[in-house]
């Protein structure tokens, strides 16, 4: 909302002295925020003058540019009160035309110095000045020409051309309809200076009769009050005042015609959206209902819209002529050559303007005013200053007939404990000064509370009423008390982990990222996963901001893998990712339902809307590209695989103490021979291992690449929550070392387990630490050497116990896998 | 080895004629100063203490005296290998001194070689940034709530007042999903949480709710369809709007610093009533608007820095989530983590939070 101060200040008796910056730093303190603040006449020094043009010389030049020599009237502002000769390469204006004149010692915007000087053989004492020069806008066609009557000579054109008049624009919240408008923000500057205030709405309006426009309201909860007022013999050539013209312009609207620019100046005046009829169009008396089903509107931007039952229209005999409150219809448009106008000054209901205008897309002034609550009361206030200044600068007769059809809804009183205010700010309010300060914002004292006034719909609650009264005694009258000490039991435990299981990553090297969660087809066949994948079936968004992606993602891989792949085209040499994150995947559990808020939902009734939802488990995923060792004076770099992504997957399980266990498998987007599904106590978490060649190349990424994807909450969930203190022996150790030789498809997890059970009690660990194959071991071989380490809790073990523990060790492995020990 | 010295005369036996004795030691010793490194110095050991050393010889021609003769004889061995053993000793020690003192100058390295044979990880600031967010709420025994993305529309916005005519559903441009007769939304504020926190827990409830949100924004430098956002909620009994200031004044000077503080303006959500926009005074320029003379770039030169919404609980609100809104009063805030963490890092575009760039993230590597 743009308010031109010199408007505001038309209803308010502002204190001496107050600044347009201090009144938006009073009003944004009551609750209309400063957006800026305006000053069209800031850059420029006078003297800024009205000339009149008398005479105008065309002077071709060498450069195929014509000049004119011009001699100005600008009465005494030169000093001498002679014509100024001014050089002008502008062409649209004539001797007779008022102009506005810079005289040498001006400074237009961009610092720009007049001076009297020499040019095409003249000496040009001043400039004409064209919009675009003083700021004023892009126009740059030619010269500003004043309308008739808009000062003379030597006058200040600061004034006429409203450079002195600053604007304030504001944000309105939603629940301050009534502040968008001049009516609605001179209030507010009223009580903040409290100051005196003239309702421009406050108007002596004609008596209601039978003479005016038939009207008939078929559906009085959808349009409580209908005025219509006709103007006839109305000159369709007449053009809007020059002060109404700039009024506009300073709000931001666009000047059309006489008859349009009145309706809009008086919704801006009043905040009343009026619609304006060609009365000649109109076949009939008026009706007010709903549409009925298959009814269609071509609205005034052309659009033809099939109608809603819950859309609000208007009728005559011909027909739907208009959607009420929001768009007039074709048919009735007023034109260039309208010579009667017939005013509709309605009120409609908020909640079917908003359905409306959601449903057909429309967004406009009027729109936004009476989906956000208009006051009732003011119809015919309204509908009678439009006629006024139609008849006014348009000339012709308002018809005697004046029909107003309804009545406005009356509000209820609200009820308000006298202490709330105090209860509810912390500021020490009294009952008096809650009661001074409502009645101050419009309210009424009721018997049985305060009634809030007509132009206030948004207050219904005793907080809305609080609202109102610390508003006014003050926001930055609140004190800062801290609440009483809470007692919070500390982060929760899957909280903790989590940072834990970030700091792992980050400590392992991994750069976190945090991906948009949206996928869609290309992403899912660029991971190579078969078309019945799971991860193929999303929850799907209604609205997605690319069709590309239009799903709530099932896999963090995609976006850690194009981040891969902008890293090294960045020029990194490798790149370690990980991101924790929610992926989703759709239950068929039928909609959410949608309760009342006038109660709490039963418990059983929650349990319904939350079983609604779809699964979200957190996942963390791991992209390792690239170098994961640099190269370096120590030698060669080291390139990432699928051992770090497995390798990763393990600290994970050791910082958390949770068993996980490590099974080949193969699954997509990985290698189908590098690929390890991550088991606990038998339930998946997922995969780690060497992605599949072709997913490092749909991805732009180096061969060998390697990926981790988890279900997060599933492995937090197994985390050891109580640690047992650990037991341990200080007796010597004993070493023992085996090599064995097994078929290259068992699994080193097959063997040590073998191996370990075999060992029995005495073993205190096993660790492979050698591993190959070739010609010594044979073909289809493979030899696993093993570290083993024996100790016993109460003595020192003799040689005797530690070598049959071996030999029971290796016996388990030979006959659970055919491991050979090699000699 | 001699025969039998029977007439008892030592000076007979040559090797051990007491000059003699005197010539070996000195030649030991002789040698032994003369050994410059360890090497030379067992060389010596063996050539004058050895099995085949002229003083290990004349200790063995010990037996060819009579009795009487050999104590003497003895003792002059005995102190010359003990002079001999003792130069042994002194010399090994300055010479094992000598080359340990060489062998570190030798081993010396240039440390200034590069170490970063692992590259660096990171956690990403909006984490980190939220840490920090929670851990100054947990400080005050607050507790941290969260909540699925993918949200009941009942949650998300009849909850918390926001009907289904109510301007703000269309002002917060909402994802829905597939098919949006199943009412379900990505969360447009993580509001739904304080909202299940209210449902299933009685008061005293001081939460905060950092988490992530959706809206339907285009994606620019100030814009993300994405972003990050944290809440907090009081319920308890005679929660006012300045247990809200204080709350929040708290959070200012923990984030920003001591004397960091906040004001309010009048303001409208549907979830608080009332409401209000929560300024922050600006952290760089403390709320002057200059710096070293120059208009100051993180708050424009206004001196402040709009920071988020708030405002005192909705009653309409504590009635849908089944909280006794006679007896408990409560206030909320919240605000975009994402923005705070621009401005305090001073991030000039968005997009590089999500761009997944090492650089930019790394360099957060020093964020608690
Ligand atoms: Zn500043």
């Amino acid at each position: 909302m743009k308010a031109p101060v010199s408007w505001i200040r038309e209803y308010v008796d502002l204190p001496d002295g107050v600044t347009t910056e201090d009144l938006a730093a009073r009003l944004t303190a009551l609750g209309l925020k400063l957006e800026a603040i305006e000053k069209p006449g800031d850059q420029i020094t006078g003297p800024l003058v009205v000339g009149r043009v008398l005479t105008m010389q065309p002077e071709p030049q060498k450069n195929g540019k014509t000049i004119n020599w011009c001699t100005v009237d600008v009465g005494d502002a030169n000093g001498t009160g002679e014509p100024q000769g001014i050089v002008c390469g502008a062409h649209n204006f004539a001797p007779g035309d008022h102009v506005v004149v810079i005289l040498p010692g001006g400074i237009l915007p961009g610092n720009f110095e007049i001076s009297a000087r020499k040019t095409y053989g003249h000496l040009s004492a001043g400039m004409i000045c064209s919009a675009r020069e003083l700021g004023l806008g892009e126009d740059h066609d030619g010269i500003i020409v004043l309308p008739e009557g808009a000062g003379a000579p030597g006058d200040s054109a600061f004034a006429v051309l409203g450079l002195d008049d600053e604007v304030i624009e504001f944000e309105i919240n939603p629940d301050r309809a009534y502040a968008l408008s001049l009516r609605g923000v001179a209030r507010e500057a009223a009580l903040a200076y409290d100051a005196p205030y003239r309702d421009p709405a406050d108007r002596p309006v004609p008596e209601p009769n039978a003479d005016g426009h038939p009207v008939q309201i078929d559906d009085p909860a959808g349009c409580p009050v209908f005025v219509a007022r006709t103007v006839r013999g109305f000159d369709p050539a007449a053009t809007s005042p020059d002060w109404m013209v700039r009024r506009l312009t300073q709000a931001g609207m666009r000047p059309i015609s006489l008859a349009v620019d009145v309706t809009n100046y008086v919704m801006l005046e009043i905040g009343r959206p009026i619609h304006g009829y060609d009365a000649d169009k109109i076949a009939g008396p008026i009706r007010v209902r709903r549409a009925a089903d298959g009814e269609r509107l071509t609205t005034l931007d052309g659009v033809d819209r099939p109608l809603s039952t819950e859309d609000l229209v208007v009728t005559d005999d011909s027909g739907i002529i208009g959607l009420g409150g929001v768009m007039g219809g074709e048919t009735t448009e007023m034109s260039s050559t309208t010579t009667s106008v017939l005013v509709e000054a309605a009120h409609w209901d908020a909640t079917s303007m908003f359905r409306t205008g959601k449903r057909h897309k429309l967004t406009s002034e009027a729109g936004k005013r009476n989906e956000r609550g208009v006051d009732p009361v003011v119809t015919q206030a309204a509908a009678d200053r439009v006629v006024e200044l139609l008849t006014t600068y348009g000339g012709g007769t308002a018809d005697a007939g004046v029909t107003v059809v309804g009545t406005p809804p009356v509000a209820t009183a609200i009820a308000m404990p006298d202490d709330l205010p105090a209860r509810v700010s912390g500021i020490d309010i009294s009952r008096e000064t809650a009661r001074q300060h409502l009645l101050a914002v419009g309210c009424e004292l009721a018997d049985d509370g305060y009634l809030p006034p007509p132009w206030r719909p948004d207050l219904t609650d005793p907080y809305d009423l609080v609202e109102e009264v610390v508003r006014v005694v003050g926001y930055d009258q609140v004190p800062s008390v801290l609440p009483r000490e809470a007692a919070g039991r500390g982060l929760t435990r899957e909280q903790r982990l989590r940072r834990r299981v970030g700091r792992l990553l980050a400590g392992a090297g991994c750069v976190e990222v945090i991906s948009f969660p949206f996928i869609g087809d290309a992403a899912l066949d660029a991971l190579g996963l078969p078309a019945d994948d799971v991860l193929r079936s999303t929850v799907k968004l209604a609205n997605p901001l690319s069709s590309e992606d239009p799903s709530y993602t099932t896999t963090l891989l995609p976006g850690l893998l194009k981040a891969a792949a902008r890293n090294l085209g960045r020029g990194a040499t490798g790149v370690s990712l990980f991101e924790t994150g929610t992926v989703a995947f759709p239950v068929d559990r039928g909609p959410a339902p949608i309760y009342g808020v006038d109660w709490r939902p039963s418990d059983d009734e929650l349990a319904k809307l939350f079983e609604a939802l779809p699964e979200q488990p957190l996942h963390l995923a791991v992209v390792l590209a690239g170098e994961r060792e640099r190269a370096g004076w120590w030698g060669a770099g080291r390139e990432a695989g699928w051992s770090d992504a497995i390798g990763i997957v393990r600290r994970l399980g050791t910082e958390l103490g949770v068993d996980v266990e490590v099974v080949s498998a193969s699954r997509a987007p990985w290698h189908p021979g590098r690929c390890a599904r991550v088991l606990v106590d038998g339930t998946e978490l997922g995969h780690a291992g060497e992605l599949h060649p072709k997913v490092c190349q749909e991805f732009g990424l180096p061969p060998r690449s390697a990926a981790v994807e988890l279900d997060l909450d599933l492995l937090m969930r197994r985390a050891r929550d109580v640690t047992p203190g650990p037991e341990f022996s200080t007796y010597p150790l004993a070493k023992e070392d085996v090599a064995l030789v097994v078929d290259v498809a068992v699994t080193t997890a097959a063997v040590e387990a073998a191996l370990r059970e075999g060992a029995g009690e005495l073993l205190e660990s096993i660790r492979l630490f050698d591993l190959f194959t070739g010609d010594q071991v044979g073909d289809g071989r493979k030899s696993l050497a093993f570290a083993l380490r024996f100790r016993a809790p109460d003595r020192t073990l003799t040689e005797e116990e530690t070598t049959a523990a071996r030999d029971a060790a290796v016996a388990l492995a030979a006959e659970r896998t055919g491991a050979v020990q090699r000699s | 080895m001699s025969g039998p010295n029977t007439d008892y005369d030592p000076v007979e036996v040559t090797p051990l004629k007491p000059e003699e004795v005197e010539a070996s030691r000195d030649a030991a010793l002789a040698a032994i100063a003369a050994a410059t490194d360890l090497a030379e110095l067992k060389q010596v050991r063996i050539d004058h203490t050895g099995d085949r050393s002229p003083l290990a010889l004349a200790n063995r021609e010990i037996g060819a005296l009579p009795p009487q003769a050999r104590k003497e004889a003895g003792q002059r061995i005995g102190q010359a290998r003990g002079a001999v053993n003792q130069a042994l000793g002194r010399r090994q020690a300055v010479l094992e001194a000598e080359h340990e003192e060489r062998m570190l100058v030798e081993e010396t390295v240039d440390v200034t070689l590069p170490t970063d044979r692992i590259p660096t990880g990171a956690r990403h600031p909006l984490t980190t940034g939220a840490e920090l967010i929670a851990d100054i709420f947990v400080a005050m025994g607050w507790e941290v709530a969260e909540g699925p993305v993918i949200e009941a529309e009942w949650l998300n916005f009849d909850a918390l007042n926001l009907g289904p005519d109510h301007p703000a559903r269309t002002m917060q441009d909402t994802f829905w999903t597939e098919p949006p007769e199943n009412h379900l939304v990505l969360r447009t504020h993580t509001s739904p949480v304080q909202a299940r926190t209210m449902l299933s827990r009685t008061p005293p409830i001081y939460v905060v709710c950092p988490g992530r949100v959706f809206r339907t924004d285009e994606y620019d430098a100030t814009h993300s369809p994405v972003f990050h956002q944290v809440e907090g909620l009081a319920i308890d009994e005679g929660i006012t709007m300045a247990n809200l200031k204080g709350t929040l004044d708290h959070f200012a000077a923990a984030m920003f610093g001591e004397g960091i503080s906040t004001r309010f303006r009048p303001s409208y959500f549907p979830f608080t009533e009332p409401s209000a926009e929560v300024d922050l005074v600006c952290f760089v320029c403390r709320g002057a608007g200059v710096l070293d003379g120059a208009t100051c770039r993180t708050c424009r030169g206004e001196g402040w820095i709009e920071w988020g919404g708030c405002g005192v609980v909705n009653p309409r609100v504590l009635t849908a989530c089944g909280i006794d809104s006679e007896r408990y009063t409560g206030f909320a805030f919240g605000m975009g983590i994402d923005r705070t963490l621009m401005f305090r890092h001073g991030i000039e575009d968005l997009r590089e939070l999500f761009e997944g760039d090492i650089r930019f993230t790394t360099a957060f590597g020093t964020e608690l």
